[in-house]
């Protein structure tokens, strides 16, 4: 099974390939055009055209293109005058923390919210759990993050709602990995000072989500409840929670996860936006830089890096899927 | 069908708040005490005028230019509107046609579909939106395509789905036995009964368009930035946060309301209209 699926990811990244390709070649505006400078003669202008090998054939072209993917030369973004790969290599890191902290804070919140409706049904608690997951739901990622810059940032001024570290702290993460890095090397202070900056665009991140966990996870926790084996272990004298916890539990966590899975990608994709808002330095706050200013190159490389994440994200639920349901194993 | 009558309170309210926005999407020139676009810098930077400080002209206060906030908002709420009816109609319009063909045909057709939907689905809207803007150019034409490009496999998804069930009803069997055609069927037996779902779609569909208007219009890749938008507002608010907090507040606001009407409205109309889910 997961080999069937490694097979599927690269017709998958194929159609990805294909699908930047032909959108970025359909885009107004001659790229060559905006790579020049005031002063430049024709000569310069078909250098340019054969160093980027405009000169040749469509086909061509796209066999050149993907030679280039393959080895991941990008060229070099317009406005930025930097190799592109570089470029998102160095912005990579912090998206990757700040989802990675989302899907932990929506595992959390979402699980605990789930695990206490069940423990308390029918009492005040499930309704309250369940009013906030409704209208969680209903409000995107982007009005979260507002939300949070109003009432913690400004209103009621408890979590810093711009950039990444205190401005009165210096560090430099070899490795581009913030958190990581500082927590490894010890720094206490930047790693402090890095989460409390990523709290609330996490949260952000990872409400909506939590909510989906909160009610899957409610729904499978309650049908497998409903089974004999719960009731055994009931007759055996185990209390409610230790049924919830270490029998319910496990067989339960199938839907969630799977969700959980393939939400995380559309979570990645938020990424983009709430970088945006609280002006983190990432991959998707670049993104828009590049859009705006029609750096084609630079949107392609950070397309294809955001493709490449998402079938990454998307074979690592299936194989998690299959070992933790005995059933897909054959 | 009992329930048809008797519609929820969430629908009612839904809809109530949607009238609202509507009505000053339509009447904007009317209704808004000020020209949005007109400044007045001996006024700039006011607070709504229940707070200290703040003018009875200026009910919501003023921007840094000394521009209402109030006008801001009601014409902001045409290209926000404009983009909810136009990109829910089109993503409807392609979702509807190719979910009542795929469903109704089966075999390859429904299968080809099928993988388009699934493969379209994952691949997150926020950055496909992105790519599309950057790709089609900016500008409120550009939005209303970018929503039905990204968002017509949620309708595909539904209809296809209830065409199946529906085409294996009786009453189709009959019709087609009677000797009508399967276009025929399809339009004047199928579509109907696929209808309130549809229209339950349509109103999720237009928060979702509103959301993505304001996410498009926040970054400077929808209309031009002299023409007020919600997403607009927000942006001008995220700058001066410190300084003047009901600039990014009341945007916000109205995003929010607008959003919560359209998804109060379509739960409230699925759950109305679906017997099953009645309780």
């Amino acid at each position: 099974m997961p080999l069937k699926r490694l097979l599927w990811a690269v017709p998958t990244l194929f159609g990805v390939l294909v699908v930047v390709f032909v959108l970025l070649r359909l885009a107004p505006g001659d790229p060559i055009a905006m790579m020049i400078g005031p002063g430049a003669t024709p000569d310069d202008i078909r250098a340019l055209r054969t160093l980027y090998g405009f000169d040749r054939s469509v086909p061509e072209q796209f066999v050149i293109y993907l030679g280039q993917a393959a080895t991941g030369q990008f060229g070099q973004s317009i406005t930025l005058k930097r190799d592109v790969l570089e470029l998102v290599l160095a912005q990579l890191p912090l998206t990757l923390e700040l989802s990675l902290l989302a899907l932990g804070l929506a595992i959390l919140i979402g699980g605990g919210a789930a695990l206490a409706a069940v423990a308390w049904r029918g009492t005040a608690v499930e309704r309250v759990i369940d009013l906030f997951t409704g209208f969680v739901t209903a409000i995107p990622d982007f009005l979260w993050g507002l939300a949070g810059v109003l009432f913690l940032g400004v209103l009621l001024p408890v979590l810093p709602v711009f950039g990444l570290l205190d401005p009165m702290l210096r560090f430099e993460p070899v490795s581009g990995f913030m958190l990581g890095e500082s927590l490894l090397r010890g720094r206490l202070d930047v790693f402090g000072s890095a989460l409390h900056h990523l709290l609330w665009p996490a949260l952000s991140l990872s409400l909506p989500l939590a909510a989906m966990i909160s009610r899957v996870l409610k729904a499978s926790l309650l049908e497998v409840l409903a089974q004999d084996y719960i009731l055994i272990a009931r007759v055996k004298g185990f209390s409610p929670w230790q049924v919830l916890w270490r029998e319910a539990l496990r067989n339960a966590l199938g839907p969630a996860l799977t969700l959980a899975g393939v939400q995380f990608t559309f979570l990645i994709g938020g990424t983009v936006l709430i970088e945006r808002l609280f002006g983190l330095p990432g991959l998707g706050n670049m993104a828009i830089d590049a859009v705006i200013n029609r750096d084609l190159p630079l949107i392609q490389g950070i397309v294809l890096t955001f493709a490449l994440l998402f079938i990454l994200v998307n074979l690592a639920v299936d194989v998690l899927h299959t070992r933790i349901n005995p059933k897909l194993r054959r | 069908m009992t329930n048809r009558l008797h519609f929820q309170k969430r629908v009612w309210a839904g809809a109530a708040l949607l009238v609202v926005v509507i009505v000053c999407a339509l009447l904007a020139p009317w209704i808004a005490p000020h020209d949005p676009l007109e400044q007045d810098l001996m006024a700039a930077s006011l607070p709504p005028a229940w707070r200290a400080g703040g003018e009875a002209a200026y009910l919501f206060g003023t921007d840094t230019l000394g521009r209402d906030i109030l006008s801001r908002l009601i014409y902001g709420a045409r290209p926000a509107m404009i983009v909810a009816f136009a990109g829910a109609t089109l993503a409807a319009l392609i979702g509807t046609v190719l979910g009542l063909w795929a469903g109704f045909h089966g075999g390859a057709v429904d299968a080809v579909v099928s993988r388009l939907v699934d493969v379209w689905m994952s691949f997150p809207a926020v950055l496909l939106s992105i790519v599309l803007v950057a790709v089609i150019g900016t500008g409120l034409g550009s939005v209303v395509l970018a929503i039905a490009i990204i968002d017509w496999t949620r309708f595909c998804r539904v209809v296809r789905a209830e065409t199946q069930v529906q085409a294996s009803l009786d009453y189709v069997t009959s019709a087609r036995t009677i000797g009508q055609s399967r276009g025929t069927t399809l339009w004047r037996e199928v579509l109907p009964n696929v209808a309130p779902l549809l229209m339950t779609l349509f109103t999720l569909e237009m928060g979702i368009a509103v959301v993505i208007e304001a996410i498009l219009s926040f970054v400077g890749l929808s209309v031009s930035s002299d023409m007020p938008t919600w997403g607009g507002l927000v942006q001008e608010g995220r700058l001066y946060v410190n300084q003047t907090p009901w600039l990014l507040g009341l945007p916000i606001a109205a995003i929010a309301a607008t959003v919560l009407a359209c998804n109060a409205l379509g739960d409230g109309l699925r759950a109305s209209l679906d017997p099953l889910l009645e309780r």
